[in-house]
């Protein structure tokens, strides 16, 4: 069995999961429930012989030892990582709050990242390390960290519940955050798959926000094709505004209680933020000063680090300030998964730093 | 008792130390920050005023620019606005610990106390069940269940029977304070690296010797010397993917060599408290044609000869009449689709040489021999020669520091782990447990609370109260 082929499985595993957790919470049998359950399973499982046997290859390759030949080292590594993480994270919730309806919100976030990396042609061949990822730092500085990642990505989805389930008026400020940020991710995502289709390429990631991210839309040499993909975003905003209340009804009808997603989201961010300081910050800082002779520079990577870890301080302070607790501290748990996405993603792809070795 | 805080010196202390202000400050320093990671930080002008027409309009830009430059946006972490919101975070940390510990350490330090059943019945947790048999005889297992539960209880004889009572972790509620005293901690490093040290940088050729580091604009001095023996780039496999950077260093204090290492960008060397790192490495300019090449020679039947040549030296292979000169150098030589030789980068990556051998002052043939590839070493009449290296182009780019705070930040990175995963992960929990003598039998009640995660604390308490109603005959 060779690694690519065990990471095909998974992504299909969790695709059909995908679907048979959406059959789950329609007809909320059971059985098929368990099904889900074991595709996602059999996914966590192949995903994980994965990883082992690339990391097996690295050290071979590499003659550089096991731990410094952690499977972690470039996006397509450690997305995968992550997807690895949210499962597990995931797989931990369903057996101790015994429900199964946040399968549906994770296994297709899941699939969707595993296909990307597909689609957009994320390096997947293994690497040399250039000589500043040499370090045993590696492995422990990028586990914690995407095991934190993991867990502010379950708060962000319970946050965004939460906000569905609470709010009541079309007018209400905690109603509009959450219908505007699923639209700006449908938007994203929707525009993002067009490009992808109409061009075809298989380039690295930020040559495709370079050259081609929005060329078919909102950066189209065309006028007209400017205007009718404004045009069509302002209406994705408007519809889920217009319509949100129909996933209101949805999550009620999965049995979703709000103090139950209030729990989740304060517990995950209270299992990540602890996680997140000594293997993000704390573990980056000391690698730093050991391999360039400062623990602290404010590259955009570090201080977007920062910026995450004060988001998320700020909501771990607020629910002890009246008034903060609820629907407004929920709002700050879906901010700082955004922070988390642009301190991954969006530096290494928009911004440049001593980090950008992380995205070839 | 709270006191009434009715002056104004009472009102800002209390602003200071509350939650309110800290998660202002939370909210100023995280949205202020975004800006310096976007405009470049202590860059050339040119670069962010390209940034600020792309961001804005190119007719704005200049205008921008001096009103950003004015706010310090372009050294942003280090203007005076900023350093302040840093300020008052610790101004908000101090008072905030001042404000509360006091409070927090008496009630850590308050022994507790026996409770009446009243009191334990309107607790959260509360338990009550009976057991078959007299207090006096069970009294020692529900002591020994209670210590196998983690519960080290103080026993106390009760006019009814008796009562046991006892908590964990009790120290995890200043897991908060050890945390905020961590960040104190790190800032005060902080402060006295950025007072008391310095950061710099320095070249060093190979086989050169220097004691001046450049640190901004200013010029430190060392008192002691570094020399650069050798400096080396290894690749993977053929590629020109570079694998490590190593530099050989020997520092020189005195006239004596003190200390020799080699340093890879992992693995700095230290001397005195000023650490060298690995950070950059080049050719030292106009020297390319000036170097040494190391170079051994075997001959046929096994005679070695290891030499150092320069550019246009010649030498003999021993036991014959074969000489070779070095006509030509190269530091990255290739050949393209059509045989032809060209260097692609003036950068050592492959460096090769150009033999030409005569015998008897006759032209026998010519060749190029390659560093990293010994098959290129071998002559075609059987000798060898091993090209080893080309000395005394390069120079190694040090980055240097002094750091005497460095060790503060070093603790306070451990303080704060402890703080946080005691904050976070382990709660403070009571147990009370009374045992009251009632018709012949004992009535059990268990009154206990916790901080956090009563949960979990509810099920411990469930698996006590099993244990004990399991050996109702309370026999050992």
């Amino acid at each position: 069995m060779e690694s690519p082929l065990l990471f095909g499985i998974s992504t299909m595993a969790y695709f059909i999961a995908m679907m048979i957790y959406f059959i789950y919470l329609a007809f909320r049998n059971n059985p098929v429930g368990i099904i889900a359950t074991s595709f996602t399973i059999v996914g966590f499982i192949s995903q994980t012989f994965a990883i082992a046997l690339r990391w097996k290859e690295f050290a071979e390759l590499s003659g550089m030892g096991f731990l410094r030949s952690a499977p972690l080292t470039n996006l397509y590594e450690s997305l995968t990582f992550f997807v690895w993480c949210l499962i597990l994270g995931y797989l931990i919730i369903e057996f101790k709050f015994k429900n199964r309806s946040f399968g549906a919100f994770v296994t297709p976030i899941a699939g969707l990242v595993l296909a990307f990396i597909d689609l957009t042609g994320v390096t997947k061949e293994i690497q040399p390390l250039v000589p500043a990822l040499k370090s045993n730092w590696l492995l422990a500085h990028v586990t914690m960290s995407f095991i934190a990642y993991a867990a502010f990505a379950i708060s962000f989805s319970t946050g965004i519940m939460y906000l569905i389930l609470n709010t009541e008026k079309r007018n209400e400020p905690a109603y509009i955050f959450w219908t505007l940020t699923l639209g700006l991710f449908a938007i994203l995502i929707l525009s993002m798959g067009i490009d992808l289709f109409t061009f075809k390429v298989k380039v690295r990631p930020e040559i495709f926000i370079k050259s081609y991210l929005f060329k078919t839309s909102f950066l189209h040499p065309s006028f007209t094709v400017n205007i009718i993909s404004w045009i069509i975003s302002f209406c994705i905003i408007f519809l889920i505004w217009k319509y949100g209340y129909i996933f209101k009804g949805i999550l009620i009808k999965f049995g979703l209680s709000a103090d139950m997603l209030d729990e989740i989201t304060y517990k995950s961010i209270a299992i990540g933020f602890p996680i997140f300081t000594l293997g993000g910050l704390i573990f980056g800082a000391i690698w730093a000063d050991q391999a360039w002779g400062v623990y602290w520079s404010w590259d955009p990577k570090e201080t977007w680090s920062l910026i995450t870890w004060f988001i998320y301080a700020f909501y771990i302070h607020s629910r002890f300030v009246r008034g903060w607790r609820g629907k407004k501290a929920a709002i700050v748990a879906v901010i700082g998964f955004m922070a988390v996405i642009f301190t991954y993603l969006g530096v290494n792809l928009l911004l440049s730093g001593l980090h950008s070795y992380g995205s070839q | 008792m709270e006191k009434e805080k009715n002056t104004l010196i009472d009102k800002i202390w209390s602003f200071f130390a509350s939650i309110k202000f800290a998660i202002i400050i939370f909210a100023l320093i995280a949205t202020t920050s975004i800006i310096g990671t976007i405009l470049e930080q202590r860059e050339d002008p040119a670069k962010n005023l390209q940034i600020l027409s792309r961001l804005f309009n190119e007719s704005l830009a200049p205008t921008l620019y001096d009103l950003f430059d004015k706010l310090g946006f372009f050294n942003m972490y280090r203007s005076w606005w900023f350093i302040s919101l840093i300020v008052l975070f610790a101004l908000n940390l101090i008072i905030c610990s001042l404000d509360r510990l006091p409070k927090i350490w008496k009630l850590v330090k308050e022994p507790m106390s026996p409770l009446p059943a009243e009191t334990l019945k309107k607790f959260l947790i509360h338990r009550e069940f009976t057991i078959k048999n007299t207090p006096d005889n069970i009294k020692s297992f529900v002591s020994d269940t209670l210590k196998k539960s983690g519960f080290k209880c103080t026993e106390v004889k009760e006019d009814t029977g008796f009562q046991f009572f006892g908590q964990k972790w009790n120290y995890s509620r200043l897991g908060v304070y050890l945390t905020h005293m961590s960040i104190l901690l790190i800032l005060i490093g902080a402060l006295i690296g950025i007072k008391l040290g310095f950061k710099g940088f320095m070249e060093v050729g190979e086989g050169t010797v220097t004691n001046t580091v450049i640190s901004g604009d200013k010029v430190v001095t060392l008192d002691f010397l570094v020399k650069c023996e050798n400096f080396e780039t290894e690749f993977y496999g053929m590629s020109d993917m570079p694998k490590e950077y190593r530099s050989w260093l020997t520092i020189i204090k005195d006239g004596k060599e003190v200390v020799k290492k080699s340093i890879t960008v992992n693995d700095p060397l230290t001397f005195e408290g000023i650490t060298f790192y690995q950070s950059s490495y080049g050719i030292i300019p106009n020297s390319l044609g000036g170097g040494i090449f190391i170079i051994n020679v075997v001959s046929k039947d096994g005679r070695t000869n290891l030499l150092n040549l320069r550019f246009g030296d010649s030498f003999q292979i021993p036991g014959t009449n074969l000489t070779g000169r070095i006509i030509d150098f190269s530091p990255a030589l290739r050949y393209d689709e059509r045989g032809n030789s060209f260097t692609y980068t003036n950068m050592m990556n492959n460096p090769a040489v150009l033999i030409d051998f005569t015998e008897s002052g006759k032209h026998k043939f010519s060749g190029w021999i390659f560093k990293r590839h010994p098959e290129s070493w071998q002559l075609p009449d059987g000798n060898r020669v091993e090209f080893y290296n080309y000395w005394g182009v390069e120079y190694t780019g040090l980055q240097v520091r002094k750091d005497p705070g460095v060790w503060l930040v070093y603790l306070g990175c451990i303080l704060i782990s402890i703080g946080l995963f005691t904050a976070f992960f382990l709660s403070h929990r009571r147990i009370w447990v009374k045992l009251i003598f009632e018709n012949k039998n004992t009535k059990v009640i268990i009154g206990a609370n916790t901080n956090k995660n009563r949960a979990a604390f509810e099920r411990k308490i469930d698996m006590i109260v099993s244990t004990l109603s399991k050996n109702k005959e309370g026999a050992k």
